[in-house]
């Protein structure tokens, strides 16, 4: 009959478990990750985790959470967006530049780069709704527009000390026991928290994941799976310009060759985070952690002083293929 | 059954000279409809012959080329489902769409989800949705993943979604095809109760019996042409069957087993004991060469599960399968193939159908498949067979290199088919394989499985309609909440009634 008869199987209830739950599987195994590098920094280093150690890695990463957490929307509708480490970049060289050579007021050069940001991510999702360009491809065309931009703007590094930036950047949040974050921090986990609200209580946030389960059942629910994918671009876009504000702030600095292969470090952390690659499943407080599994490791590899930074990458490089590897088995466990 | 007046003052929903070309293929040429409040209305013909076409064009899926759509007498045009979801259409389409990565409750709301203060109330719309569904009979745990739910009940979630729409035209194509009695009775206890409250429902099937069950008018298409509206009442059965075939029904009742020798014999294929966890208990049975074994039960009973450890599909926990005397461990449909064992599945949109391929290329993939890529298959060898298959199993169009997406559902499922036959398979299992498929390809099919086991392949057939089991097979499975409770030979004292009482007792009387 059409109910499910309870049959009180050991094996069956782990499988019903992880059956019911396997969207949660992946973001607990990257909690787990996380806490097992967490570990193994500790048991190497000795004030590895002291609060400030743990409290810089939200600092150094602030820029690459808030890119991520757009890349997250991208990737949950199915889609790629390699264009965010440009996009960032530029921002930083809008930023220098109008503040620097031009002297306009930051006020009203932060909101005018995150414009553009959404701007341009939104050209694209419209390029990848209406003319049907592949998200790699529309996106890889984003990515040599903002970057060539850039290089229009200067082909040097144009440094801030304009007042404003200056104390935003230098000024901290202080905890109680002398533990400190930068605002980019605070600013970031506001992405993440708005971020987290949208996905799952606004029509946007779930046509997103519709859009990323099937689209062409999205589009036969009802569900504006073009202006869902339109406006989730348009959040990458925004996001990445965010990113790249924090950034500019991080290093107080405009150049074109600021974030080179940060979309690649975005796309590591949100799969690292357990959103599938394919579309349709996945949370953004999963990228938070994939962000942060990132920072550890890089950590780890900075406190062990000889070691060369590539080992970074060869560390990242093997986790994203066990992730990749994860998914592959959840997905085809699929049918219970 | 009552007839509620008919032809009140106005059509709620009328369609005028619909036209649409597919790349210059005519799928509609001039095609109208009238949808009065308060009536059911049948929309039939064969496979191909339009039906989709019509109701996604008229909710804007895709674009007339001519004709008009007027709605309460005011001409719409809508650009997409949305459009017409918000003007009071509500459409469940053919072949289940939903989102499989989204909770049951949430493919029910998607869209129109309870909110307060702009933010979804989660408790709240689950609480409506297990409502909702209990008010269907469905006992469904809504937090589920849809595509935990086998078809069936995914079929029935696409219903509830379209039912709770509350619109004022209520569109169902095939929404019936993979459900089982029980579920078409509940679903037809839903159409009557909106009919009484004035909703026009528009409904396509290929089962006959279920159009005189519950409409009140029938309107034929045939190649994209109309060929007439006529009262259900006043339409005797056979006179719509030649309207949509455009030609006497023929020898279409002469089907099934007949008197064929009941084959005897060393089995081919044996399972002993072979069960899996939470899918189906551990049960014996053996099919022979030339035997049609047919698996009957009710929905969730276990047939599909049955025919997915015969074929390999699943992997069984515990027993084991011997095929021609051998123990075999399945590892995989292509382990199973390379025993001569071809499984065609019930999922045709998930485990088939490579959508974006042309109809040889579909059609040639097992063989292909089973001879290793390396040896290619002889191109003027390729070409014979899928010309033989096209028109053996009347694929429409008779073409070769159509993509198979552009195929009407029935004809996806005879390319399904035509894909495992071609392989020339000693056990050929069939799971569902006339779902969706208009009546004379399905008497069709039906004559091809007797024959195939005529000349000494094994099947196994599995389907929920009870009266084509009886009809084809030698021996009758029945399966009862996930186990195998009888084997029965079909012989004379096998009728219908037996047999479902077998499946209601599970045989114990
Ligand atoms: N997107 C498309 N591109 C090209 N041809 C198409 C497309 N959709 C449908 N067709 C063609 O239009 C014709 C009508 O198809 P349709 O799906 O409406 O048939 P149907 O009556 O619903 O049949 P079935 O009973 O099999 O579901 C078929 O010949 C089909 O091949
Ligand atoms: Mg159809």
């Amino acid at each position: 009959m059409s109910t499910t008869q309870p049959r009180a199987a050991a094996g069956r209830g782990v499988r019903t478990f992880l059956a019911q739950h396997r969207d949660y599987v992946p973001v607990m195994a990257t909690a787990v990750l996380f806490a097992l590098t967490l570990e193994a920094g500790n048991y190497r280093y000795l004030d590895f985790l002291a609060g400030q150690t743990i409290a810089n890695l939200f600092v150094d990463n602030a820029f690459l959470l808030v890119i991520a957490v757009g890349m997250t929307f991208v990737i949950l509708t199915g889609g790629i967006d390699l264009s965010v480490g440009a996009v960032a970049a530029l921002s930083t060289m809008l930023c220098a530049t109008l503040v620097e050579q031009h002297g306009w007021p930051p006020a009203l050069v932060i909101p005018l780069v995150l414009a553009a940001g959404g701007l341009i991510g939104g050209a694209m999702g419209y390029a990848i709704h209406h003319f049907e360009v592949q998200p790699f491809i529309a996106t890889l065309a984003g990515m040599f527009f903002a970057r060539g931009l850039c290089y229009l703007i200067s082909t040097n590094a144009i440094p801030i000390d304009d007042p404003v930036f200056t104390t935003l950047a230098q000024s901290h949040v202080t905890f109680p026991g002398g533990v400190f974050i930068s605002w980019s921090v605070v600013i970031a986990l506001a992405v993440v928290a708005v971020a987290f609200l949208t996905l799952h209580y606004t029509g946007f946030g779930r046509a997103v994941y519709a859009v990323g389960g099937n689209a062409q059942s999205a589009l036969l629910m009802g569900v504006p799976v073009g202006r869902t994918v339109i406006r989730a671009y348009t959040v990458s876009g925004l996001c990445s310009a965010l990113g790249g504000v924090l950034f500019t702030l991080y290093t107080l600095s405009g150049y074109s060759l600021h974030l080179v292969g940060t979309e690649l470090d975005a796309i590591a952390a949100v799969v690292i985070g357990g959103t599938i690659l394919a579309g349709g499943s996945g949370y953004v407080l999963g990228t938070l952690l994939g962000v942060l599994v990132l920072g550890v490791i890089k950590t780890i590899i900075t406190f062990e002083g000889t070691l060369s930074s590539w080992w970074t990458k060869i560390a990242v490089g093997t986790l994203l293929f066990a992730f990749v590897l994860l998914q592959r088995l959840m997905t085809s466990r699929r049918r219970a | 059954m009552s007839t509620p007046q008919l032809n009140p003052a106005q059509p709620v929903l009328r369609m005028t000279g619909i036209t649409k070309e597919f790349a210059g293929v005519r799928a509609l040429s001039g095609v109208g409809l009238d949808l009065y409040p308060g009536e059911v209305h049948a929309l039939m013909g064969e496979n191909g012959a339009g039906k989709s076409t019509l109701i996604k064009v008229l909710t804007g899926v895709h674009e007339a080329e001519a004709g008009t759509v007027t709605l309460d007498g005011v001409p719409v045009r809508f650009a997409g489902p949305l459009q017409a979801q918000q003007a009071g259409i509500s459409t469940v389409y053919q072949e289940v769409n939903l989102c499989p990565n989204l909770s049951v409750a949430e493919n029910i709301f998607l869209g129109r989800e309870p909110r307060r203060l702009g933010r979804i109330m989660w408790s709240e719309l689950r609480r409506r949705a297990r409502d909702l569904l209990s008010g269907l009979d469905l006992e469904i745990d809504v937090r589920a993943p849809l595509d935990t739910l086998p078809l069936a009940l995914q079929q029935m979630v696409a219903i509830a979604r379209a039912v709770d729409i509350r619109a004022k035209v209520l569109i169902l194509d095939e929404p019936t095809s993979s459900l089982d009695r029980e579920e078409v009775a509940q679903l037809f206890t839903v159409i009557r109760r909106l009919r009484g409250e004035g909703v026009a429902i528009l409904f396509v099937t290929h089962f006959l019996d279920q159009v005189y069950d519950v409409s009140d008018r029938i309107t034929v298409l045939r190649d994209g042409r109309l060929v007439g509206e006529y009262r259900t009442a006043r339409l005797p059965q056979i006179e719509l069957v030649s309207a949509m075939l455009g030609q006497e029904l023929g020898e279409l009742t002469d089907r099934g087993r007949g008197d064929r020798e009941r084959p005897a014999g060393t089995p081919f294929a044996e399972a002993h004991g072979l069960g899996r966890k939470g899918a189906i208990a551990p049960f014996d049975l053996a099919v022979r060469p030339g035997e049609v074994l047919g698996l009957a039960g009710l929905l969730g009973a276990g047939r599909s599960e049955t025919a997915r450890l015969l074929a390999g599909a699943d992997r069984a926990d515990t027993g084991r399968l011997t095929v021609d005397g051998r123990t075999a461990t399945l590892r995989s449909p292509r382990a199973a193939s390379r025993r001569g064992i071809a499984f065609c599945s019930e999922n045709r949109r998930r485990e088939g159908i490579i959508p974006d391929l042309t109809v040889r290329e579909n059609i040639v993939l097992a063989l292909q498949a089973a001879r290793g890529w390396v040896r290619a298959l002889p191109a003027r060898r390729t070409e014979e067979l899928v010309t033989h298959w096209i028109s053996a199993l009347h694929i429409h169009p008779a073409d070769p290199e159509a993509v198979v997406r552009n195929l009407s559902g029935g004809n996806q499922q005879k390319v399904l088919l035509a894909r495992w036959l071609i392989t020339e398979p000693k056990l050929l299992i069939l799971d569902e394989p006339t779902r969706g498929i208009d009546i004379g390809a399905k008497a069709e099919i039906q004559r091809l499985v007797a024959s195939l086991a005529a000349d000494g392949m094994a099947v196994v057939y599995v389907s929920a309609e009870l009266e084509e089991v009886l009809s084809l097979s030698d021996t009758v499975a029945v399966l009862r909440d996930r186990e195998l409770v009888a084997t029965l030979p079909n012989t004379a004292e096998l009728t219908l009634d037996r047999l479902m009482e077998t499946i209601a007792t599970g045989g114990t009387h």
